[in-house]
Formats: structure tokens, C-alpha cells, sequence
């Protein structure tokens, strides 16, 4: 079964076809890695699926049920209540995003309490075994601008992973970090790759994303240019498109 | 009439002093985040209008605000000027600094980064509990050295209310200057009105202090 599923997707910026008839599956458990040039369509396509920008054309579901459809007149409309599908995605920020003002804990248990309407003392204790997990604890205190970069951004994973989402989308984690605390985390992404959790990641990190990912997709000029598993993308990289993007990142 | 008595006689309008300054941020701290909403709103003639509304309450003299206030009704439909001038001399002032604060509050709504909104709408928060919960707080935190400067100025602009003959400090002080050809209450009410203010120097310091906890 597909968790996300986007066919056909178009979106431009006035005259800017930004993305050009794009589709895409991701199933449960696959980590799916999205590389390609800057202004190649990467974030516009994760802001269409997280539904923070609309789509012109084409049709998101997740779960198989439809975010976007064709009226009786042909017209692409969204759902109603987007919140019922926002339950099910969970995004992390190449800025993080945390919020200045709540300490560590509250960052990360509010809105399972105040949104998912849950039960406090369970989301507690789920939010201390998630940061312990993390390599967190002891930072429950603490305000997100006394953390590093690193920690921030694992915060932010862990305020994604408390909402139980079914697919967790990355946009770059790891761009507005120094390369001392990249690392950091991306062994927590690859952590949560090995406990099978659904994800799609944006990322510039070619060794990661090949060491990772299931399938990776190269994007360029709003169109997939070339997919496949790392092996077959970076080893076997059918089009010179793909040839030349990689060509610039070394031997990886 | 000694100095004493003169400080006295003055301390009784305190009171009303206090009444206006208190009444008036009670009624324009929330009202400033209405206004700013509105003045930020999607729908074009909402905006235009709340933008001109403003405008026109910060391009006008407060006190002529007062005097249309407490005496407008009279001369439009003749109603009788009431005679506690308390309930127009609020208004004017809530209405007049809510301007003020509107325009505060909009640069700081509009100085919080997008991605704030965007966490919060990703995380399923409503509009309402995003401003409330998310944004707010931080716009606070943000804003308060500029409400502090209208607080302090609000202290001082109390004693416009003495056009409408309002019985509060500043008034009595004039009453009695006129009345004693002396400029001793004029003294005597600028040192209430800087003790006033050092104390909210101080207290808004302290709220200050108290958000300080995290770094913007």
C-alpha cells in the first residue's frame, strides 16, 4: 500500500513551470531520497506534498484516500479538512522551525496535547523515550537557542515523530548545519531508516542519501530525470544529466 | 496655599489620573490586536479602511479626539454632555492609542518568520490556537520595548483630559495655578508625572526581564 502517492503534478510560479507533470509513490517502510541542482523542483514538490503550497494540477492521496480532485466541472480542488491529512505527514525543516518561546519538552509534546487531544502523561513519557533515544536527554528544560544546530534539528524530528505520523518528510536537515553536527544527525535519520519508518528526505548529502535510501530520485527543471536504488543511480546513472550532477559531488 | 496642601489637593485627581491610564490600556492593548488584524487582512477593503481609520487617529491631535468625543454628541444629535467625563475621555484615549499599538503589534506580527506558521500549520494547530499560542507570545516579547515608549507616553498625555475639564491631576494643578498665580503645581505635577513614570520604567522592566528567559 502507498502511503503518499502524487500523480501528474504540475505547479508553476506565473510563467515558471516549476514543477512539470511530476508522479511519485512511496510505500510503507521505504525511504525515499529526492537529489537534484537547486531550482530543480525538490522543495516545491515537498512543500505540494506537506501541503504548505497547492498544486495546479495532478493528485496527492495519502493512504489512498484523495487530498486533490476533479470537480464535475474538471476543476483540481482540495479536500475540505486538510487537517484529517495533516495527521498522517510529518515535516522537518532545513531551519528547524523549533518555537523560541516553549523549552524542549513543550516543543515537542504540545501539539499531541492541544491538537491530537491526547493524553498528557502518556505523550510525556512518549516524548522523554523519544528524546532519551535521540541522545537528548537531560534537555527537557531546556529553551531550543541554548541547543546546538545538531540538537535543534533532533528536537524537530522528535516533534515530528510525536504526532505518529505514517510518513515523515525531510526538507534538507542537515543544510544549515556545520559539518561537525551533520553527522550527528543524520544517524538519526538513519536510525529511524533502520526501524523502517516511511520517509522521504531532500537532502545534498550523496553518501548519506546513497547509504540510506531505498530509491532515489534525481530531479532537475521540475521533471524526474532518473530513478532508481542508490546501486542502480549512482553505479549504473543511465543519463548524463544525472552523470554530470554527480560528477560534481566526487567519488562517492 | 502652601506646598503641602498643593500636593495634597493634587493627589486627590491621582486617582483619576490612574482611572484613564489603566482604563485606557486595558481597553486599547487588545483593542491595537484587532485593529492590526483587520489593517492585515486578506480582503482588500477591510485593509484600506482600517489603513485610513488609523491614519486618521494618528494624524489627528488626541485632544481634538477628546473634545469630539465628549462634546460631539451634543452638538450632532444634542444629547447632554454627561457630567462624569470619565466614559469620553477613555474612549478617545482607548481608541486613539489603539491606533498606536495596532501599528506596533503589526511589525511584530510581520517580523516573526514564516516557518513559524509553517511548524504550526504542519503540526495541525488551527489558525486561532497558531496566533494564540505560536505567534502571540513572541510578538510580545518582541513589541515591548515599543509599548513600553507609548506606556510612558500615555502617563504624560493624561493630562490632555484637562480640556474637557476631567478632574484629574493635572487639571486640579491648573485650577489652582490660575487660581493662586503660582507655577508651584506645574512643578509639582511634573514630578508626579516622572515618579509615575519611573514606576513604570520599573515595572515594565521587570516584565521584560521575565520573557528574557529565551533568545529571539
Amino acid at each position: 500500500m502507498s502511503v503518499l502517492s502524487m500523480k501528474n503534478i504540475k505547479k508553476s510560479f506565473g510563467e515558471k513551470h516549476v514543477l512539470k507533470d511530476i508522479s511519485l509513490e512511496v510505500n510503507k517502510g521505504e525511504v525515499v531520497s529526492i537529489i537534484g541542482p537547486s531550482g530543480g523542483g525538490k522543495s516545491t514538490l515537498l512543500r505540494c506534498a506537506t501541503l504548505l503550497g497547492t498544486v495546479d494540477d495532478g493528485i496527492i492521496s495519502y493512504n489512498d484516500s484523495d487530498v486533490t480532485y476533479y470537480n464535475e466541472k474538471g476543476v483540481l480542488c482540495y479536500q475540505k479538512n486538510l487537517n484529517r491529512f495533516r495527521k498522517t505527514f510529518g515535516l522537518v525543516f532545513q531551519n528547524f522551525n523549533l518555537f523560541p518561546h516553549y523549552n524542549v519538552l513543550k516543543n515537542i509534546t504540545d501539539a499531541p496535547i492541544n491538537v491530537l487531544k491526547r493524553d498528557k502523561k502518556e505523550v510525556l513519557e512518549e516524548a522523554k523515550a523519544l528524546l532519551k533515544k535521540m541522545g537528548l536527554e537531560g534537555n527537557e528544560e531546556m529553551y531550543p537557542c541554548d541547543l546546538s544546530g545538531g540538537m535543534q534539528q533532533r528536537v524537530s524530528i522528535v516533534r515530528a515523530l510525536a504526532m505518529k505520523p505514517d510518513i515523515l518528510f525531510f526538507d534538507e536537515p542537515t543544510s544549515a548545519l556545520d559539518p561537525e553536527l551533520t553527522g550527528e544527525v543524520l544517524k538519526v535519520i538513519k536510525q529511524l531508516a533502520d526501524e523502517k519508518m516511511t520517509m522521504v528526505i531532500v537532502t545534498h548529502e550523496m553518501s548519506f542519501a546513497k547509504a540510506v535510501s531505498d530509491r532515489i530520485i534525481f530531479m532537475d527543471k521540475g521533471l524526474i530525470v532518473e530513478e532508481g536504488t542508490p546501486q542502480e543511480l549512482f553505479d549504473n546513472t543511465k543519463h548524463e544529466r544525472t552523470k554530470q550532477f554527480l560528477k560534481n559531488y566526487g567519488n562517492i | 496655599m502652601d506646598l503641602l496642601t498643593i500636593i495634597i489637593k493634587m493627589s486627590e485627581g491621582l486617582t483619576k489620573t490612574c482611572a484613564i491610564f489603566f482604563l485606557t490600556l486595558i481597553f486599547a492593548l487588545p483593542l491595537g490586536i484587532v485593529i492590526a488584524l483587520l489593517r492585515m487582512s486578506k480582503i482588500k477593503v477591510i485593509s484600506k479602511i482600517t489603513q485610513f481609520i488609523v491614519s486618521v487617529l494618528r494624524g489627528t491631535p488626541l485632544m481634538l479626539q477628546l473634545l469630539a468625543v465628549t462634546y460631539g454628541p451634543y452638538y450632532l444629535f444634542g444629547f447632554s454632555v454627561s457630567r462624569d467625563k470619565l466614559i469620553p475621555v477613555v474612549v478617545a484615549f482607548a481608541v486613539n492609542y489603539s491606533a498606536y499599538f495596532s501599528e506596533i503589534y503589526r511589525s511584530g506580527i510581520e517580523s516573526i518568520p514564516r516557518g513559524q506558521y509553517e511548524a504550526a500549520t504542519i503540526l495541525g494547530y488551527s489558525k486561532f490556537q497558531t496566533f494564540i499560542k505560536i505567534i502571540l507570545p513572541q510578538v510580545f516579547r518582541r513589541i515591548l520595548p515599543s509599548i513600553t515608549n507609548e506606556i510612558v507616553t500615555l502617563v504624560k498625555d493624561t493630562s490632555i483630559a484637562f480640556t474637557v475639564s476631567y478632574q484629574e491631576m493635572f487639571t486640579i494643578g491648573k485650577q489652582i495655578a490660575n487660581s493662586q498665580t503660582s507655577f508651584t503645581p506645574f512643578l509639582v505635577a511634573g514630578v508626579f508625572y516622572y515618579l509615575f513614570n519611573a514606576i513604570v520604567a520599573f515595572v515594565m522592566g521587570k516584565v521584560e526581564k521575565s520573557m528574557n528567559y529565551y533568545k529571539i
